[in-house]
Parts: C-alpha cells; sequence; structure tokens
C-alpha cells in the first residue's frame, strides 16, 4: 500500500429542503486502500459520493485530491482529476458493443473517424493489466450482468480513473461473480488503484475492506480499520442500537398445499419462451423461497401468477382451483396478496396519498365505494387505523406516498396486502433498498403471514435473504426449476451452483467443477453462459 | 372552505399566477422595443374586455368555447391522455349539434337537450376511437387525434354540403329557434351581444369534470391510471377500458363545445377551410390551469379576455393585434418551463428570508 491520502472530505455539509443529507462530514481515503462506506439507505452516503463525483454541490466543507483542494464543479471534472464511479445501474447502451460502450464519449479519432484500432488496443491493454476479462466486441445484450459490471469498470479506467467509486456493486451478481468481482477490485489495488465501496453489507465489508467509514442520519459515526471490528459492532454503528442477524422463526408446520403450478410455459415480449414447463407447489405455513439469477423467468413466473401475462400452456390451481389467465383483479380477489419489485412504479400511486393507495386493491367495493361513489371518509378512517397498526411514518393519510420514505412505501404495500387477508402471499424482493430496521420488519410480517398459515412465495435476488427466511428454496434457471432445496441442509456453494446453471450432486463429488472455487477469473466462463 | 382557498392560492396556483405577470411584464418590454405604450395597450384591452355590457358578453361568449375544450385536455390529461384532438371533437360536436337543429323539429325543452346529446354523443366517440385505437393497437393517442382533426375538418363540411346546405353559401341552414342556447332576453341586457347559455352548461360541466374525477369510483381509476399505469394495472383495474372511457368523456367536453358554438354563437354551421382553434386554445387552458376545474375555468377567461380585448390594443394604443399571441405564447411558455419559474420563486423567496 502506497503512502499519502487520495482523497480527503473536509466539513461536508449538504442540505435538501426539509434535511440535512451531510452534515459535517470528515471523509479520508488513504491511496490503495479499499475504503467502504457504510450506511443505512438514506444515511447519505451516495449523497456525499454525488458530491465527489460533481452530481451535487456541497454548501459548506472543502474537498482534497491527492493533498491537492480542489472545486468538483461536475463529472467531467471528476473524471479529469481521475475520479470513476461505477453505478449501481449500469450505465450501458444495449445494442452497443464492449468496446463501443466502453470509448463511449472519450472515442480516440483519426479525421472525422473512430480510431477503433487504437481504442481497442487499449481497451486489452487495460482488461490485460487488471484481470478484466470480457470480450470486446460482444453487444452489452449478449453478455451476463457480472460482464457488464466489468464494462462499466473499464468505462471509468479508460477514462483514466485513479480512484473508482462502487456504488452497491453486488447487488445484482451471484455468489460465485461477487467473489470474482472482490478478486478484481484487490487486484485493481494492487496496481496502485483507490477503491471507495458504498454497501449496506456487512460480509463483504469484512471480507474486502480495509478501512470504514460508518454514516448514520448525514454523520460520520465513526472510521476504524476492518480488522479490528466486527460485524456485530459496524451494524450496531450503522443503525443506532443492536441488530439482530437471525430471523426468529419456529418450525414450519406445512399445511394444504395452495397453490400448485403444472408444466406452467410463457414468453416475454419478444416471443421467446421464458418459462419452460415450470412447476412448483406452494403450502400453507411455510415460505418458499425461490432463488435465481436475474433474468431467469422469475418476473415472468410473477407475473402470470398474478395475471399480468399470459401463460401459453400448463396449470395453475389456486386451492385446487384453475386460475390461469384469468385477470389480476379477479386473482387478488382469490385472496392473493402481492408486493411488488418495484414499489414505486408498481406497488403504488406515488402522486395518491397515503389513504388512497390502501385502497387500490379494494377501492370498488363497500365499504369504500357505494353506489358508484367514493366514500372518503371511510377510506381515511381505514387508513388511519392501517397507519396505526402498521407504524407507517407519515404525517396523516393524505400525504401523497412519494413523500415517505422507502421503508414506509413499503410498510403501506405491506399494510394493504396483509389487511387483505390473503391465503397466498408473493414477495418479490421485498425489502430492495430498504434499511436494516425496515427490512427486520418487512421479514417479522412474512413470518407472521406463514405462521398464522398463510402460504407465502418470496422471490429475492439476496441470497442471504431466502437462506434465512425459506422453508425450501427453489432455485430457478432458464425458466425451470432446478431444485428444490432445504436452506438448514444446503449454503450459498451449492444454490450458485445450481443458479448458474450447473446440475446438482446427488451425493457428493461435484467439487471439482464447482466454480469459483480458486481460480476466480474464469468461473463465470463456465458458470453464467454455461 | 378553507382548504379550498388554501388550494387556491397554493404553491400550485403561485406557479401560473406568476407566468402570466411574467408574460404580460415581457409583453410590455416588446411593446417598449416597438416603441409602443404598454400602460395604454393593456388599459385599452380591458376597456375593451369589460368596459361595456356589449363588450362584456362578447368576452363571455369568447371565454366559453375555451372552457369547454380547456376541460377535454384536462380530463384526458389526468388520466394520463394527451388529447390534441379536442379540435376534432369540437367539430363533430358543432355538426352533430346543426344537424340536429336543422334537421329535426320539436319543442325546445326537447330539442336543445337532444342536439346537447347528440353532440356530447358525437364528440366522445371520435374521442373513444383514439382511446380504442390506442387500447387495442398502441396506436399513440397524439398521433390519432392528430389525423382525426383533420378528418373531422372534412367530414364536417362534406355533411354540411350534402345534408344542411344552405343554397349559395358556404354554411348551413339556419338551426330551428327551438335549439337556440340564446335567448332574446340575454341578448338585449347586453346590447345585442352574442352571448349564450352555454357559459352556464360549460361551469356546470367544470362542476362534473371535479365530481367525476374526485368523488367517484370511475375516477379514481381515471387518476389512478393518469398517474400510474403500471400501478393502476397491478392493482386490477382495466387501464385499456380506462383509457377507452376517458377518451370519451374527454371528447365529450369537447363536443358540447362545438353544439354550442352553433347553437348560441352563429346558429349554423359553417364550411371551415381551417381549424377554428379552439381545441389547440384548449391545451394552452389546461396548461395555466393545471388541470384543475376551478383552474380551466381560470385559463380560459384569461386566454379568453386577452384575445377579445386585443383588438382593443389596436384602437387604443395602436398596437398590432398580433402581439397579444406573443403574450399568451410568453405566458404559455412560462407555465411549461415551471421548473424556471419555482427557481425564481424561491430565490425570491429565500432573499426575503435572509433579509428578515
Amino acid at each position: 500500500m502506497q503512502s499519502g491520502t487520495a482523497v480527503e472530505m473536509r466539513g461536508i455539509t449538504k442540505r435538501f429542503p426539509g434535511i440535512v443529507a451531510n452534515d459535517n462530514i470528515h471523509l479520508q481515503v488513504r491511496k490503495g486502500e479499499i475504503h467502504a462506506l457504510l450506511g443505512e439507505n438514506g444515511a447519505g452516503k451516495t449523497t456525499l459520493m454525488n458530491i465527489l463525483f460533481g452530481l451535487y454541490q456541497p454548501d459548506e466543507g472543502e474537498i482534497f485530491i491527492n493533498g491537492r483542494k480542489v472545486e468538483i464543479t461536475g463529472p467531467q471534472k471528476a473524471i479529469d482529476l481521475g475520479i470513476g464511479m461505477i453505478h449501481q445501474h449500469f450505465m450501458l447502451v444495449e445494442p452497443y458493443t464492449v468496446l463501443q460502450n466502453i470509448i463511449l464519449g472519450a472515442e480516440p479519432r483519426r479525421g472525422i473517424l473512430i480510431d477503433y484500432k487504437k481504442a481497442l488496443a487499449r481497451v486489452l491493454e487495460l482488461s490485460d493489466k487488471y484481470g478484466l476479462h470480457v470480450d470486446p466486441h460482444r453487444t452489452i445484450r449478449e453478455i451476463s450482468v457480472g460482464m457488464q459490471q466489468r464494462v462499466e469498470i473499464l468505462k471509468t479506467l479508460y477514462r483514466g480513473a485513479d480512484i473508482l467509486i462502487f456504488d452497491e456493486p453486488t447487488a445484482v451478481l451471484t455468489p460465485q461473480e461477487i467473489r470474482e468481482l472482490m478478486a478484481i477490485m484487490r487486484r485493481l489495488t494492487e496496481e496502485g488503484k483507490t477503491i471507495i465501496l458504498i454497501t449496506h453489507k456487512l460480509k463483504e465489508i469484512m471480507a474486502i475492506g480495509d478501512r470504514v467509514t460508518i454514516i448514520r442520519r448525514g454523520r460520520v459515526v465513526d472510521c476504524l480499520p476492518v480488522r479490528e471490528s466486527s460485524p456485530e459492532e459496524l451494524a450496531s454503528m450503522m443503525v443506532g442500537r443492536n441488530v439482530s442477524f437471525v430471523v426468529g422463526k419456529k418450525e414450519a408446520r406445512p399445511g394444504e398445499t395452495i397453490l400448485e403450478l403444472k408444466d406452467v410455459t410463457a414468453c416475454d415480449e419478444r416471443g421467446v419462451q421464458v418459462l419452460k414447463g415450470l412447476s412448483l407447489e406452494v403450502r400453507r405455513g411455510e415460505i418458499l423461497g425461490i432463488a435465481g439469477v436475474e433474468g431467469n423467468g422469475q418476473q415472468e413466473l410473477i407475473e402470470v401468477l398474478t395475471g399480468l401475462r399470459k401463460a401459453s400452456s400448463g396449470e395453475i390451481l389456486l386451492r385446487g382451483r384453475l386460475i390461469r389467465n384469468e385477470s389480476p383483479r379477479r386473482i387478488a380477489e382469490s385472496k392473493v396478496g402481492y408486493i411488488p419489485e418495484d414499489r414505486q412504479k408498481r406497488g403504488l400511486v406515488l402522486d395518491f396519498s397515503v389513504g388512497e393507495n390502501l385502497v387500490l386493491k379494494n377501492y370498488y367495493e363497500p365499504p369504500y365505494t357505494e353506489r358508484c361513489l367514493l366514500r372518503h371518509n371511510r377510506i381515511h378512517a381505514h387508513a388511519a387505523s392501517l397507519i396505526g397498526e402498521y407504524d407507517i411514518r407519515t404525517p396523516d393519510e393524505r400525504t401523497p406516498a412519494r413523500a415517505l420514505s422507502g421503508g414506509n412505501q413499503q410498510k403501506v404495500i405491506v399494510a394493504r396486502e396483509v389487511a387483505g387477508d390473503p391465503d397466498l402471499l408473493i414477495a418479490t424482493q421485498p425489502t430492495r433498498g430498504l434499511d436494516v430496521g425496515a427490512i427486520e420488519f418487512i421479514h417479522r410480517k412474512l413470518i407472521e403471514q406463514r405462521d398464522s398459515g398463510k402460504a407465502v412465495l418470496l422471490y429475492s435476488l439476496e441470497l442471504d435473504e431466502i437462506m434465512n427466511l425459506s422453508d425450501r428454496i427453489a432455485v430457478m434457471y432458464e425458466g425451470r426449476i432446478v431444485g428444490i432445496l432445504d436452506p438448514r441442509k444446503t449454503d450459498e456453494q451449492e444454490i450458485g451452483l445450481l443458479m448458474s446453471g450447473g446440475r446438482a450432486s446427488g451425493g457428493g463429488g461435484s467439487a471439482g467443477h464447482a466454480p469459483g472455487g480458486g481460480a476466480g477469473d474464469h468461473a463465470d466462463e463456465s458458470g453464467v453462459r454455461a | 372552505m378553507n382548504g379550498l382557498v388554501r388550494r387556491m392560492l397554493g404553491e400550485s396556483s403561485l406557479i401560473p399566477i406568476v407566468s402570466i405577470v411574467i408574460g404580460l411584464l415581457l409583453g410590455a418590454v416588446i411593446m417598449l422595443a416597438g416603441n409602443y405604450d404598454p400602460i395604454a395597450a393593456y388599459g385599452s384591452l380591458l376597456t375593451r374586455a369589460f368596459g361595456d355590457m356589449y363588450n362584456l358578453g362578447e368576452t363571455i361568449r369568447q371565454i366559453t368555447p375555451y372552457i369547454f375544450t380547456g376541460l377535454a385536455v384536462a380530463f384526458a390529461f389526468r388520466s394520463g391522455l394527451f388529447n390534441i384532438g379536442a379540435e376534432g371533437q369540437f367539430i363533430m360536436g358543432a355538426v352533430a349539434a346543426a344537424a340536429v337543429g336543422v334537421l329535426l323539429e320539436m319543442p325546445w325543452y326537447l330539442h336543445i337537450p337532444l342536439a346537447l346529446v347528440a353532440s356530447a354523443l358525437a364528440g366522445g366517440l371520435w374521442g373513444a376511437v383514439v382511446g380504442y385505437l390506442k387500447a387495442a393497437r398502441g396506436v399513440h393517442e397524439v398521433i390519432t387525434t392528430i389525423m382525426l382533426n383533420w378528418i373531422a375538418l372534412h367530414l364536417a363540411n362534406y355533411i354540411v354540403r350534402g345534408a344542411l346546405l344552405e343554397k349559395g353559401l358556404a354554411r348551413s341552414r339556419y338551426i330551428h329557434e327551438s335549439a337556440w342556447l340564446s335567448t332574446s332576453g340575454l341578448t338585449e341586457l347586453f346590447d345585442n351581444a352574442r352571448i349564450h347559455y352555454g357559459i352556464l352548461i360549460a361551469l356546470a360541466l367544470s362542476a362534473l369534470f371535479y365530481f367525476v374525477l374526485w368523488k367517484t369510483r370511475q375516477g379514481f381509476e381515471f387518476r389512478a391510471v393518469g398517474f400510474n399505469p403500471d400501478a393502476s394495472e397491478y392493482a386490477g383495474i382495466n387501464v385499456k377500458s380506462t383509457f377507452v372511457k376517458a377518451m370519451f368523456i374527454s371528447g365529450l367536453f369537447a363536443g358540447v363545445g362545438g353544439a354550442c358554438e352553433v347553437m348560441g354563437v352563429f346558429h349554423y354551421q359553417t364550411i371551415n377551410s381551417a381549424f377554428p382553434g379552439y381545441g389547440l386554445m384548449g391545451i394552452a387552458v389546461a396548461l395555466i390551469g393545471r388541470n384543475s376545474a376551478v383552474g380551466v375555468v381560470l385559463g380560459a377567461v384569461l386566454i379568453g379576455v386577452l384575445t377579445y380585448g386585443a383588438s382593443g390594443m389596436k384602437f387604443g394604443a395602436g398596437v398590432p393585434e398580433e402581439l397579444i399571441n406573443v403574450v399568451i405564447a410568453l405566458v404559455i411558455f412560462f407555465v411549461a418551463a415551471s421548473g424556471l419559474v419555482e427557481l425564481l420563486v424561491r430565490r425570491f423567496r429565500n432573499r426575503n428570508r435572509t433579509v428578515h
């Protein structure tokens, strides 16, 4: 590790109307280290990094890069200073090739033409040096998410970044891909790059971080070497109180089958078959977790179940009744609750009040509607009682849902869906982007539902969540369930292997072709695109 | 009541008001640049619009159609649709009313409602076609409404020529007096101005607009789809049929507006070589009125006063009438670029705060 300070932010304060997002924050990042920035959603870490990347201007405070005071007036200035940002949601042009994406906006030119030869040479040199293997001539569409992330990293390196900011980089990756990413990050620091890692996952910080700065409610709580800390300590600093990682739950007592799928097939918008004969069962009193790499048909499965997508063949039975291709309303009326993946796009009408959102599924029935007229006072009374019961933090039920924090928005959805007393509760990524407190709340509610004899179907990309909550895990790969596992008898390695299309081993002896076991670089070549 | 006042004077109406002021001020700057006296110009504009009973009646006559088309555009907006076709729906309503008024004979208490219902259906169906094409075939409503405007223009002319024509003139025969929305008493009260009872229908429809959107189940669905069709679909609302219904109601507003022009102002339908322009101005009215019932009425008053009073500017201060279009355009520009105005308002407020 080299000596010296790569980034120093002194006394950064940034106010937004109503809140102080950053309150006198000090951040010091040493050259060549992996510095983790830990905090809950809304703690202010993204704001801080957006200031460093020039997207916001601080109201107070100074920034030093390599010891020199700088004014970062915009992203271009940040890039000129050698700062690169790898966003959580990739900023890639899908139909373009890897090479075109990397050079986009900084193309080497020969006259008025782009000098692809020169560009290619430079990209290959970079990818070799840092172990970032990609095929420069494939289009973004054709490559895996892990590969796309490498393209993002190469983009910043191509622009001469020495300081790389990773914003929640592991959210979309499989366990194997995460290990590879960590290897890449190590390699980058060995080659003299400095990394700032924004995350709320303690495991990753423990695995790869050198030092960690913890931010809570816009203030720095502490900055300490990772080696001298423990996950428990970090978690309590992040949240401000002790947190339990283990979700307390009793033994499941599964009852009759509520949902049954037999050989279901369905196509996506382009007419490509994405569900290829999927069979599945969910019983009363159990949580069935669906694990899988994004884009293996989970989204389509959920849409078919909720009536938003037509299945082409197969049977879907709810308590023994065929519900295939019924309308969303009809399915919801058959006691199916649904917590959608994208709460802002699908779950809520953000410009509607909390009260209106709480009746979004049953506004049309008595007591909320009588003779085609809305009964606003009853809608408000209903809202007031749910707001109390679910501890939804909102000034009142007339406040637009847009004004609520992510966790409270999700509580509105959970309250609405659970209040409908469903037999089957479908939860897709129910805790995405939520802080620890809200995650605990949602998890507790899901287990409560299970214990009260509901069938719960949980789909999440967070493997820990699946492992912790599920009573059975169904692994999905390319539109099929490729294995049903008992979470007490399996581990990430086995699930990860199934998720990436590897065969489940009968007894043992599969260790030989388990990817990611040793040399990380080639693992996803054999795994993800197998 | 308190809430209503607050809503009218709250943040949402501040932007349009500031935009109007900026528009008028910039208009004044342009007048100064042209060596005209802006104070005299605006003064004579107001005198023309409100100076005597005749002009007041004519101003109200000018405002009336803007309310109808403003409501049409605003209603579609609330349901997530951009209705550029109020123009065509307006024409279809007008020709339907003209046909009922010319071809049928009956007592006024049947004739007027029948003509209005016919125009509502004509305008509504003309709008519903757009909703259907969007729902069933995914055609964007901006494309279809623009095309249907032209079809409406020429179809209406065809109907007038074929079935209603007054020989030797480029217009239909007079509608029977039993279908008139103007009465001699009202006309005399306003010194022979062409004011008619359509203004009352417009105000009633504004109330209906508010009632449907905020008090009914169907209105809940319109607004939900308008804000977020994805979440609406997840909540079990049939988004496609909502589009069709919303466009029907939107077209209905414009269609009745067309009928009121025929039944109240002209008492015949002309063969149009170009659009009367009320539909397009409806977009501006809805924009200025922020798609609310009260806002649309106020927006229509503004546009009506400016366009009618403009002739007074020429008379009183020698300012070319066309300049008022620049002022209207500026107002619309600043309402549309509300972010810009918000920035100004906030600046101003912050400065005030630091001063105190």
